[in-house]
Protein backbone atom coordinates (compact mmCIF):
# COMPACT_ATOMS: atom_id res chain seq x y z
CA UNK A 1 0.00 0.00 0.00
CA UNK A 2 1.21 3.46 -0.82
CA UNK A 3 2.19 5.67 2.09
CA UNK A 4 -0.39 8.47 2.42
CA UNK A 5 0.80 12.03 1.97
CA UNK A 6 0.83 14.53 4.86
CA UNK A 7 -2.22 16.17 3.30
CA UNK A 8 -4.16 12.88 3.27
CA UNK A 9 -3.26 12.07 6.88
CA UNK A 10 -4.41 15.49 8.06
CA UNK A 11 -7.66 14.97 6.15
CA UNK A 12 -8.16 11.44 7.45
CA UNK A 13 -7.54 12.30 11.09
CA UNK A 14 -9.61 15.46 10.71
CA UNK A 15 -6.81 17.59 12.03
CA UNK A 16 -7.62 20.55 9.85
CA UNK A 17 -8.55 23.51 12.00
CA UNK A 18 -10.27 26.67 11.00
CA UNK A 19 -8.32 29.61 12.26
CA UNK A 20 -10.53 32.20 13.89
CA UNK A 21 -10.08 35.85 13.15
CA UNK A 22 -7.62 37.25 15.64
CA UNK A 23 -6.22 40.73 16.18
CA UNK A 24 -2.75 39.18 16.53
CA UNK A 25 -2.76 38.30 12.84
CA UNK A 26 -3.23 41.94 11.87
CA UNK A 27 -0.40 43.98 13.42
CA UNK A 28 -0.82 46.69 10.77
CA UNK A 29 -4.34 47.35 12.00
CA UNK A 30 -3.00 47.91 15.50
CA UNK A 31 -0.26 50.16 14.15
CA UNK A 32 -2.73 52.30 12.22
CA UNK A 33 -4.93 52.55 15.29
CA UNK A 34 -1.93 53.71 17.32
CA UNK A 35 -1.18 56.52 14.86
CA UNK A 36 -4.83 57.55 14.71
CA UNK A 37 -5.23 57.66 18.51
CA UNK A 38 -2.03 59.65 18.81
CA UNK A 39 -3.13 62.20 16.19
CA UNK A 40 -6.59 62.58 17.75
CA UNK A 41 -5.18 63.14 21.24
CA UNK A 42 -2.66 65.59 19.86
CA UNK A 43 -5.36 67.49 17.98
CA UNK A 44 -7.62 67.58 21.02
CA UNK A 45 -5.09 68.65 23.64
CA UNK A 46 -2.95 70.66 21.23
CA UNK A 47 -5.80 73.10 20.60
CA UNK A 48 -5.88 73.87 24.34
CA UNK A 49 -2.25 74.95 24.51
CA UNK A 50 -0.56 78.28 23.87
CA UNK A 51 0.09 78.41 20.06
CA UNK A 52 3.53 79.91 20.71
CA UNK A 53 4.67 76.83 22.63
CA UNK A 54 2.83 74.03 20.90
CA UNK A 55 0.58 73.25 17.98
CA UNK A 56 -1.83 70.62 16.64
CA UNK A 57 -1.98 68.36 13.54
CA UNK A 58 -4.42 70.35 11.40
CA UNK A 59 -2.37 73.51 11.94
CA UNK A 60 0.76 71.63 10.92
CA UNK A 61 -0.98 70.34 7.80
CA UNK A 62 -2.07 73.87 6.94
CA UNK A 63 1.48 75.20 7.42
CA UNK A 64 2.77 72.31 5.33
CA UNK A 65 0.55 73.28 2.39
CA UNK A 66 1.66 76.92 2.71
CA UNK A 67 5.35 76.00 2.70
CA UNK A 68 4.89 73.70 -0.30
CA UNK A 69 2.98 76.33 -2.28
CA UNK A 70 5.57 79.00 -1.57
CA UNK A 71 8.26 76.56 -2.75
CA UNK A 72 10.32 77.18 0.36
CA UNK A 73 10.16 73.65 1.76
CA UNK A 74 11.15 71.99 -1.51
CA UNK A 75 14.02 74.41 -2.03
CA UNK A 76 15.47 73.98 1.45
CA UNK A 77 14.89 70.22 1.36
CA UNK A 78 16.89 70.02 -1.87
CA UNK A 79 19.74 72.00 -0.32
CA UNK A 80 19.81 69.77 2.75
CA UNK A 81 19.53 66.52 0.81
CA UNK A 82 22.35 67.37 -1.57
CA UNK A 83 24.68 68.15 1.35
CA UNK A 84 23.57 64.89 2.98
CA UNK A 85 24.17 62.89 -0.20
CA UNK A 86 27.62 64.32 -0.94
CA UNK A 87 28.81 63.99 2.66
CA UNK A 88 27.44 60.50 3.03
CA UNK A 89 28.86 59.16 -0.23
CA UNK A 90 32.27 60.60 0.66
CA UNK A 91 32.17 58.89 4.05
CA UNK A 92 31.05 55.63 2.43
CA UNK A 93 33.87 55.60 -0.12
CA UNK A 94 36.62 56.66 2.26
CA UNK A 95 35.23 54.65 5.19
CA UNK A 96 35.11 51.40 3.22
CA UNK A 97 38.52 51.94 1.61
CA UNK A 98 40.32 52.82 4.82
CA UNK A 99 38.33 50.22 6.75
CA UNK A 100 39.48 47.45 4.43
CA UNK A 101 43.09 48.59 4.74
CA UNK A 102 42.76 48.71 8.51
CA UNK A 103 41.18 45.27 8.69
CA UNK A 104 43.76 43.64 6.48
CA UNK A 105 47.01 45.07 7.76
CA UNK A 106 48.08 45.22 11.37
CA UNK A 107 50.64 47.89 10.54
CA UNK A 108 48.04 50.18 9.00
CA UNK A 109 45.72 49.45 11.91
CA UNK A 110 48.34 50.31 14.53
CA UNK A 111 49.29 53.48 12.66
CA UNK A 112 45.76 54.86 12.32
CA UNK A 113 44.40 53.63 15.64
CA UNK A 114 45.38 56.62 17.85
CA UNK A 115 43.95 59.41 15.64
CA UNK A 116 40.82 57.40 14.87
CA UNK A 117 40.17 56.60 18.51
CA UNK A 118 40.74 60.19 19.52
CA UNK A 119 38.44 61.59 16.83
CA UNK A 120 35.78 58.96 17.40
CA UNK A 121 35.74 59.61 21.14
CA UNK A 122 35.38 63.37 20.68
CA UNK A 123 31.72 64.36 20.42
CA UNK A 124 31.66 65.36 16.76
CA UNK A 125 29.38 68.34 17.48
CA UNK A 126 32.34 69.94 19.25
CA UNK A 127 34.23 70.16 15.97
CA UNK A 128 31.46 71.96 14.12
CA UNK A 129 32.46 75.53 15.16
CA UNK A 130 36.02 74.80 14.09
CA UNK A 131 34.85 73.53 10.71
CA UNK A 132 32.75 76.69 10.32
CA UNK A 133 35.84 78.79 10.89
CA UNK A 134 37.66 76.88 8.18
CA UNK A 135 34.91 76.41 5.64
CA UNK A 136 32.47 79.27 6.19
CA UNK A 137 28.69 78.97 6.33
CA UNK A 138 27.98 77.40 2.95
CA UNK A 139 27.56 74.00 1.37
CA UNK A 140 31.05 72.69 2.12
CA UNK A 141 30.77 72.97 5.89
CA UNK A 142 27.56 70.91 5.82
CA UNK A 143 29.24 68.26 3.73
CA UNK A 144 32.17 68.19 6.13
CA UNK A 145 29.98 67.80 9.22
CA UNK A 146 27.83 65.09 7.59
CA UNK A 147 31.04 63.30 6.62
CA UNK A 148 32.41 63.53 10.13
CA UNK A 149 29.23 62.11 11.63
CA UNK A 150 28.84 59.23 9.15
CA UNK A 151 32.46 58.26 8.60
CA UNK A 152 33.31 56.42 11.83
CA UNK A 153 30.55 53.82 11.98
CA UNK A 154 31.33 52.81 8.39
CA UNK A 155 35.07 52.76 9.00
CA UNK A 156 34.89 50.75 12.19
CA UNK A 157 32.36 48.23 10.90
CA UNK A 158 34.24 47.69 7.66
CA UNK A 159 37.49 47.18 9.54
CA UNK A 160 35.98 44.60 11.88
CA UNK A 161 34.29 42.90 8.92
CA UNK A 162 37.54 42.63 6.99
CA UNK A 163 39.33 41.45 10.11
CA UNK A 164 36.78 38.72 10.74
CA UNK A 165 36.98 37.13 7.31
CA UNK A 166 37.88 33.57 8.16
CA UNK A 167 41.47 32.64 7.43
CA UNK A 168 40.12 29.43 5.90
CA UNK A 169 38.34 31.31 3.11
CA UNK A 170 41.40 33.37 2.28
CA UNK A 171 43.39 30.14 2.23
CA UNK A 172 40.96 28.58 -0.25
CA UNK A 173 41.48 31.54 -2.55
CA UNK A 174 45.26 31.23 -2.18
CA UNK A 175 45.09 27.51 -2.95
CA UNK A 176 43.24 28.39 -6.16
CA UNK A 177 46.01 30.83 -7.08
CA UNK A 178 44.05 34.03 -6.56
CA UNK A 179 46.29 37.11 -6.66
CA UNK A 180 45.89 39.63 -3.78
CA UNK A 181 43.54 41.86 -5.79
CA UNK A 182 41.17 38.96 -6.46
CA UNK A 183 41.34 37.86 -2.82
CA UNK A 184 40.25 41.38 -1.89
CA UNK A 185 37.36 41.61 -4.36
CA UNK A 186 36.18 38.01 -4.46
CA UNK A 187 36.63 36.98 -0.83
CA UNK A 188 37.22 39.82 1.63
CA UNK A 189 34.72 42.31 0.20
CA UNK A 190 31.76 39.94 -0.06
CA UNK A 191 32.55 38.43 3.33
CA UNK A 192 32.69 41.88 4.93
CA UNK A 193 29.57 43.16 3.17
CA UNK A 194 27.08 42.35 5.96
CA UNK A 195 29.32 44.24 8.40
CA UNK A 196 29.63 47.19 6.04
CA UNK A 197 25.85 47.33 5.64
CA UNK A 198 25.39 47.35 9.41
CA UNK A 199 27.76 50.32 9.52
CA UNK A 200 25.83 52.05 6.76
CA UNK A 201 22.58 51.68 8.69
CA UNK A 202 24.07 53.39 11.74
CA UNK A 203 25.87 55.98 9.63
CA UNK A 204 22.77 57.08 7.75
CA UNK A 205 21.00 58.11 10.95
CA UNK A 206 24.06 59.93 12.14
CA UNK A 207 24.50 61.67 8.79
CA UNK A 208 21.00 63.10 9.23
CA UNK A 209 21.94 64.40 12.68
CA UNK A 210 25.12 65.92 11.24
CA UNK A 211 23.14 67.67 8.52
CA UNK A 212 20.75 69.31 11.01
CA UNK A 213 23.55 70.21 13.43
CA UNK A 214 25.49 71.97 10.67
CA UNK A 215 22.42 73.84 9.48
CA UNK A 216 21.40 74.88 12.97
CA UNK A 217 24.87 76.27 13.56
CA UNK A 218 25.17 78.04 10.22
CA UNK A 219 21.45 78.94 10.02
CA UNK A 220 21.60 80.16 6.43
CA UNK A 221 19.98 77.50 4.27
CA UNK A 222 18.44 74.06 4.62
CA UNK A 223 15.91 72.42 6.89
CA UNK A 224 17.97 73.19 9.99
CA UNK A 225 17.98 76.89 9.09
CA UNK A 226 14.16 76.75 8.73
CA UNK A 227 13.91 75.18 12.17
CA UNK A 228 16.03 77.91 13.65
CA UNK A 229 14.20 80.71 11.79
CA UNK A 230 10.65 79.66 12.65
CA UNK A 231 11.70 78.89 16.20
CA UNK A 232 12.98 82.41 16.62
CA UNK A 233 9.82 84.02 15.27
CA UNK A 234 7.50 81.63 17.17
CA UNK A 235 5.88 80.08 14.10
CA UNK A 236 5.60 76.77 15.90
CA UNK A 237 3.38 75.08 13.30
CA UNK A 238 5.98 75.70 10.57
CA UNK A 239 8.69 74.36 12.86
CA UNK A 240 6.70 71.19 13.26
CA UNK A 241 6.43 70.82 9.50
CA UNK A 242 10.23 70.59 9.39
CA UNK A 243 10.30 68.14 12.29
CA UNK A 244 7.74 65.89 10.60
CA UNK A 245 9.65 66.02 7.31
CA UNK A 246 12.85 65.05 9.17
CA UNK A 247 11.08 62.18 10.89
CA UNK A 248 9.82 60.97 7.51
CA UNK A 249 13.31 61.31 6.05
CA UNK A 250 14.81 59.30 8.90
CA UNK A 251 12.31 56.47 8.53
CA UNK A 252 12.64 56.49 4.74
CA UNK A 253 16.43 56.29 4.79
CA UNK A 254 16.49 53.45 7.31
CA UNK A 255 13.95 51.55 5.20
CA UNK A 256 16.11 52.11 2.14
CA UNK A 257 19.19 50.65 3.82
CA UNK A 258 17.21 47.67 5.08
CA UNK A 259 16.00 47.02 1.56
CA UNK A 260 19.56 47.35 0.23
CA UNK A 261 20.82 45.01 2.92
CA UNK A 262 18.34 42.36 1.89
CA UNK A 263 19.19 42.76 -1.79
CA UNK A 264 22.97 42.68 -1.36
CA UNK A 265 23.42 40.03 1.30
CA UNK A 266 20.74 37.50 0.36
CA UNK A 267 22.88 34.61 1.50
CA UNK A 268 23.17 36.07 4.98
CA UNK A 269 19.42 36.65 5.09
CA UNK A 270 18.53 33.06 4.22
CA UNK A 271 21.21 31.76 6.52
CA UNK A 272 19.59 33.67 9.36
CA UNK A 273 16.13 32.43 8.40
CA UNK A 274 17.32 28.85 8.57
CA UNK A 275 18.99 29.45 11.91
CA UNK B 1 56.03 12.33 -9.61
CA UNK B 2 55.51 13.82 -6.16
CA UNK B 3 58.49 13.69 -3.89
CA UNK B 4 59.00 14.97 -0.38
CA UNK B 5 62.61 15.23 0.76
CA UNK B 6 63.71 15.40 4.39
CA UNK B 7 60.98 17.82 5.35
CA UNK B 8 60.91 19.40 8.81
CA UNK B 9 58.53 21.97 10.21
CA UNK B 10 58.54 23.65 13.59
CA UNK B 11 55.74 25.76 15.02
CA UNK B 12 57.10 28.55 17.17
CA UNK B 13 55.53 30.09 20.21
CA UNK B 14 53.03 32.71 19.11
CA UNK B 15 54.42 35.53 21.22
CA UNK B 16 58.08 34.64 21.12
CA UNK B 17 59.34 33.60 17.69
CA UNK B 18 62.79 32.75 19.05
CA UNK B 19 61.51 30.06 21.33
CA UNK B 20 60.97 26.80 19.46
CA UNK B 21 57.59 25.23 20.14
CA UNK B 22 56.25 22.06 18.66
CA UNK B 23 58.14 19.98 16.13
CA UNK B 24 55.25 19.26 13.75
CA UNK B 25 57.27 17.32 11.18
CA UNK B 26 60.71 15.77 11.48
CA UNK B 27 62.67 14.50 8.51
CA UNK B 28 59.79 13.35 6.34
CA UNK B 29 60.65 11.68 3.05
CA UNK B 30 58.05 10.26 0.73
CA UNK B 31 57.74 9.42 -2.97
CA UNK B 32 54.43 9.03 -4.75
CA UNK B 33 53.96 7.61 -8.26
CA UNK B 34 51.68 8.99 -10.92
CA UNK B 35 48.05 7.90 -10.47
CA UNK B 36 48.79 6.40 -7.10
CA UNK B 37 46.32 6.77 -4.24
CA UNK B 38 48.23 7.32 -0.99
CA UNK B 39 46.73 7.91 2.45
CA UNK B 40 48.45 9.61 5.35
CA UNK B 41 47.11 7.89 8.44
CA UNK B 42 47.78 8.88 12.01
CA UNK B 43 46.42 10.21 15.28
CA UNK B 44 45.64 13.88 15.66
CA UNK B 45 48.77 15.91 16.23
CA UNK B 46 50.98 13.71 14.07
CA UNK B 47 51.44 16.43 11.49
CA UNK B 48 49.49 14.87 8.61
CA UNK B 49 47.51 18.02 7.94
CA UNK B 50 50.68 20.10 8.20
CA UNK B 51 52.35 17.81 5.67
CA UNK B 52 49.52 18.04 3.13
CA UNK B 53 49.39 21.83 3.56
CA UNK B 54 53.10 22.06 2.83
CA UNK B 55 52.63 19.88 -0.26
CA UNK B 56 49.78 22.22 -1.30
CA UNK B 57 52.13 25.18 -0.88
CA UNK B 58 49.94 26.86 1.73
CA UNK B 59 52.63 26.50 4.35
CA UNK B 60 56.39 26.62 3.97
CA UNK B 61 58.70 24.01 5.42
CA UNK B 62 61.64 24.96 7.61
CA UNK B 63 63.93 22.33 6.13
CA UNK B 64 63.67 20.06 3.11
CA UNK B 65 61.72 20.37 -0.10
CA UNK B 66 58.72 19.21 -2.10
CA UNK B 67 59.14 18.27 -5.74
CA UNK B 68 56.45 17.84 -8.36
CA UNK B 69 57.70 16.32 -11.62
CA UNK B 70 61.24 16.97 -10.33
CA UNK B 71 60.56 20.69 -9.87
CA UNK B 72 60.81 22.23 -6.41
CA UNK B 73 57.53 23.86 -5.40
CA UNK B 74 56.89 26.16 -2.44
CA UNK B 75 53.67 27.91 -3.34
CA UNK B 76 50.25 26.76 -4.56
CA UNK B 77 50.26 25.70 -8.20
CA UNK B 78 47.83 24.54 -10.86
CA UNK B 79 49.27 21.03 -10.72
CA UNK B 80 47.88 20.56 -7.20
CA UNK B 81 44.33 21.13 -5.93
CA UNK B 82 43.14 20.92 -2.39
CA UNK B 83 39.88 19.60 -0.97
CA UNK B 84 39.38 21.05 2.50
CA UNK B 85 38.17 19.43 5.67
CA UNK B 86 35.57 22.14 6.31
CA UNK B 87 34.71 22.26 2.57
CA UNK B 88 35.95 25.86 2.16
CA UNK B 89 32.94 26.97 0.12
CA UNK B 90 32.13 30.65 -0.22
CA UNK B 91 28.70 31.09 1.42
CA UNK B 92 27.59 33.99 -0.82
CA UNK B 93 28.08 31.96 -3.98
CA UNK B 94 25.72 29.35 -5.34
CA UNK B 95 26.83 25.77 -5.83
CA UNK B 96 27.67 26.23 -9.51
CA UNK B 97 29.41 29.53 -8.88
CA UNK B 98 31.52 27.90 -6.16
CA UNK B 99 32.62 25.23 -8.63
CA UNK B 100 33.47 27.99 -11.11
CA UNK B 101 35.64 29.81 -8.57
CA UNK B 102 38.97 28.26 -9.58
CA UNK B 103 38.23 28.66 -13.30
CA UNK B 104 37.16 32.25 -12.74
CA UNK B 105 40.49 33.02 -11.08
CA UNK B 106 42.20 31.47 -14.12
CA UNK B 107 40.26 33.81 -16.38
CA UNK B 108 38.25 31.14 -18.20
CA UNK B 109 35.39 32.90 -20.10
CA UNK B 110 31.97 32.86 -18.44
CA UNK B 111 30.14 30.52 -20.86
CA UNK B 112 32.97 28.03 -20.94
CA UNK B 113 33.43 27.82 -17.18
CA UNK B 114 29.69 27.46 -16.64
CA UNK B 115 29.61 24.49 -19.02
CA UNK B 116 32.67 23.03 -17.32
CA UNK B 117 31.25 23.50 -13.85
CA UNK B 118 27.99 21.82 -14.83
CA UNK B 119 29.88 18.89 -16.25
CA UNK B 120 31.77 18.38 -12.98
CA UNK B 121 28.63 18.85 -10.90
CA UNK B 122 27.10 16.02 -12.88
CA UNK B 123 30.19 13.91 -12.21
CA UNK B 124 29.75 14.29 -8.44
CA UNK B 125 25.99 13.73 -8.69
CA UNK B 126 24.81 17.26 -7.96
CA UNK B 127 22.95 18.01 -11.18
CA UNK B 128 19.88 20.08 -10.35
CA UNK B 129 21.45 21.77 -7.32
CA UNK B 130 23.32 24.45 -9.30
CA UNK B 131 21.49 27.41 -7.82
CA UNK B 132 21.37 26.35 -4.18
CA UNK B 133 23.50 28.13 -1.62
CA UNK B 134 25.95 26.02 0.45
CA UNK B 135 23.93 26.40 3.65
CA UNK B 136 20.86 25.01 1.91
CA UNK B 137 22.46 21.62 1.21
CA UNK B 138 23.84 18.88 3.46
CA UNK B 139 27.48 18.52 4.52
CA UNK B 140 27.98 15.57 2.19
CA UNK B 141 26.67 17.58 -0.75
CA UNK B 142 28.84 20.55 0.23
CA UNK B 143 31.92 18.36 0.08
CA UNK B 144 30.87 17.10 -3.37
CA UNK B 145 30.90 20.74 -4.42
CA UNK B 146 34.40 21.04 -2.94
CA UNK B 147 35.51 17.97 -4.92
CA UNK B 148 33.92 19.23 -8.14
CA UNK B 149 35.67 22.58 -7.66
CA UNK B 150 39.04 20.85 -7.25
CA UNK B 151 38.51 18.48 -10.20
CA UNK B 152 37.37 21.28 -12.51
CA UNK B 153 40.94 22.53 -12.58
CA UNK B 154 42.13 19.11 -13.81
CA UNK B 155 44.97 18.88 -11.29
CA UNK B 156 47.64 16.22 -11.62
CA UNK B 157 47.56 15.81 -7.87
CA UNK B 158 44.44 15.94 -5.75
CA UNK B 159 45.18 16.77 -2.11
CA UNK B 160 42.42 15.82 0.31
CA UNK B 161 42.61 16.88 3.93
CA UNK B 162 40.21 14.68 5.91
CA UNK B 163 37.55 15.50 3.34
CA UNK B 164 34.92 13.20 4.82
CA UNK B 165 35.63 13.94 8.47
CA UNK B 166 32.69 16.31 8.82
CA UNK B 167 29.95 14.13 7.31
CA UNK B 168 27.88 11.33 8.82
CA UNK B 169 28.97 7.68 8.56
CA UNK B 170 26.57 6.59 5.80
CA UNK B 171 27.27 9.57 3.61
CA UNK B 172 30.94 8.99 4.23
CA UNK B 173 30.86 5.46 2.82
CA UNK B 174 28.90 6.65 -0.16
CA UNK B 175 31.37 9.45 -0.83
CA UNK B 176 34.32 7.06 -0.52
CA UNK B 177 32.83 4.83 -3.19
CA UNK B 178 32.11 7.77 -5.47
CA UNK B 179 35.60 9.10 -4.98
CA UNK B 180 37.06 5.78 -6.11
CA UNK B 181 34.85 5.81 -9.21
CA UNK B 182 35.85 9.36 -10.06
CA UNK B 183 39.50 8.59 -9.46
CA UNK B 184 39.26 5.60 -11.78
CA UNK B 185 37.90 7.90 -14.51
CA UNK B 186 40.16 10.89 -14.15
CA UNK B 187 43.79 9.74 -13.93
CA UNK B 188 44.73 11.70 -10.86
CA UNK B 189 47.29 11.15 -8.16
CA UNK B 190 45.62 11.43 -4.76
CA UNK B 191 47.11 12.23 -1.37
CA UNK B 192 44.45 11.62 1.24
CA UNK B 193 44.68 12.53 4.91
CA UNK B 194 42.56 10.52 7.32
CA UNK B 195 42.48 9.11 10.82
CA UNK B 196 40.14 6.28 9.88
CA UNK B 197 41.89 2.95 9.33
CA UNK B 198 39.01 1.51 7.27
CA UNK B 199 38.86 4.56 5.04
CA UNK B 200 42.60 4.39 4.40
CA UNK B 201 42.49 0.69 3.49
CA UNK B 202 39.36 0.92 1.37
CA UNK B 203 40.69 3.78 -0.76
CA UNK B 204 44.45 3.47 -0.99
CA UNK B 205 47.20 1.76 -2.88
CA UNK B 206 49.52 2.57 -0.02
CA UNK B 207 49.04 3.80 3.53
CA UNK B 208 51.68 5.96 5.19
CA UNK B 209 51.42 5.60 8.95
CA UNK B 210 52.47 8.67 10.90
CA UNK B 211 53.37 9.20 14.52
CA UNK B 212 53.28 12.23 16.79
CA UNK B 213 55.93 14.07 18.83
CA UNK B 214 57.81 14.65 16.71
CA UNK B 215 55.61 14.17 13.62
CA UNK B 216 57.27 11.46 11.54
CA UNK B 217 56.60 8.52 9.27
CA UNK B 218 56.46 5.24 11.11
CA UNK B 219 55.98 2.86 8.21
CA UNK B 220 54.38 2.39 4.84
CA UNK B 221 51.89 -0.40 4.18
CA UNK B 222 51.03 -1.58 0.67
CA UNK B 223 47.30 -2.28 0.27
CA UNK B 224 47.19 -5.25 -2.08
CA UNK B 225 43.42 -5.57 -2.30
CA UNK B 226 42.01 -5.98 -5.82
CA UNK B 227 40.27 -3.10 -7.61
CA UNK B 228 37.56 -2.07 -8.24
CA UNK B 229 36.76 -2.20 -4.56
CA UNK B 230 33.15 -1.05 -4.67
CA UNK B 231 31.90 -4.36 -6.03
CA UNK B 232 30.83 -6.79 -3.34
CA UNK B 233 31.72 -6.30 0.30
CA UNK B 234 35.45 -5.83 0.36
CA UNK B 235 35.41 -4.90 4.04
CA UNK B 236 34.38 -8.50 4.80
CA UNK B 237 37.42 -9.83 2.94
CA UNK B 238 39.87 -11.65 5.28
CA UNK B 239 42.75 -9.69 3.74
CA UNK B 240 40.97 -6.47 4.68
CA UNK B 241 40.75 -7.68 8.28
CA UNK B 242 44.46 -8.57 8.29
CA UNK B 243 45.40 -5.13 7.04
CA UNK B 244 43.10 -3.50 9.57
CA UNK B 245 44.75 -5.44 12.44
CA UNK B 246 48.18 -4.62 11.09
CA UNK B 247 47.49 -0.87 10.89
CA UNK B 248 45.78 -0.80 14.27
CA UNK B 249 48.86 -2.38 15.85
CA UNK B 250 51.09 0.05 14.07
CA UNK B 251 49.09 3.03 15.34
CA UNK B 252 49.02 1.71 18.89
CA UNK B 253 52.66 0.93 19.56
Amino acid sequence: MAVPTDEQIIEQLQLRRERRWSIYDHPNLIRSASVLVFLLLWEFFGRETDPILFTYPTAVAEAFVKLIVSGELIKQLAVSLSALAVGFIASLVLGVALGLALGMSRTVEAFFEPPINALYATPQVALTPLLMMWLGLGFSVKVAVVFLFAFFPILINTASGAKNVSAAMVEVARAYLAPPRQILFKVICPAALPFIMAGVRIAIGRALVGMIVAELFTAVTGLGAMLSLYGNIFETAKMFVVIVVLAGLGVGLVRLTQWLERRLATWKETERALG
Amino acid sequence: MLEVRRLSKIFFEQNDPRKPGLVALYNISLAIRKNEFVSLLGPSGCGKTTLIRIIAGLLTADRGEVLVNSQVVNSPGRDRCMVFQQFGLLPWRTVVSNVEFGLEIDGVPREERRAFAEQYLELVGLKGFENYYPHQISGGMQQRVGIARALSKKPEILLMDEPFGAVDAQTREQLQEELLKIWAQTETTVVFVTHSIDEAIYLSDRVVVMQARPGRIKEEVIIDLPRPRWEGDIKADPRFAQLRARLRDSLRS
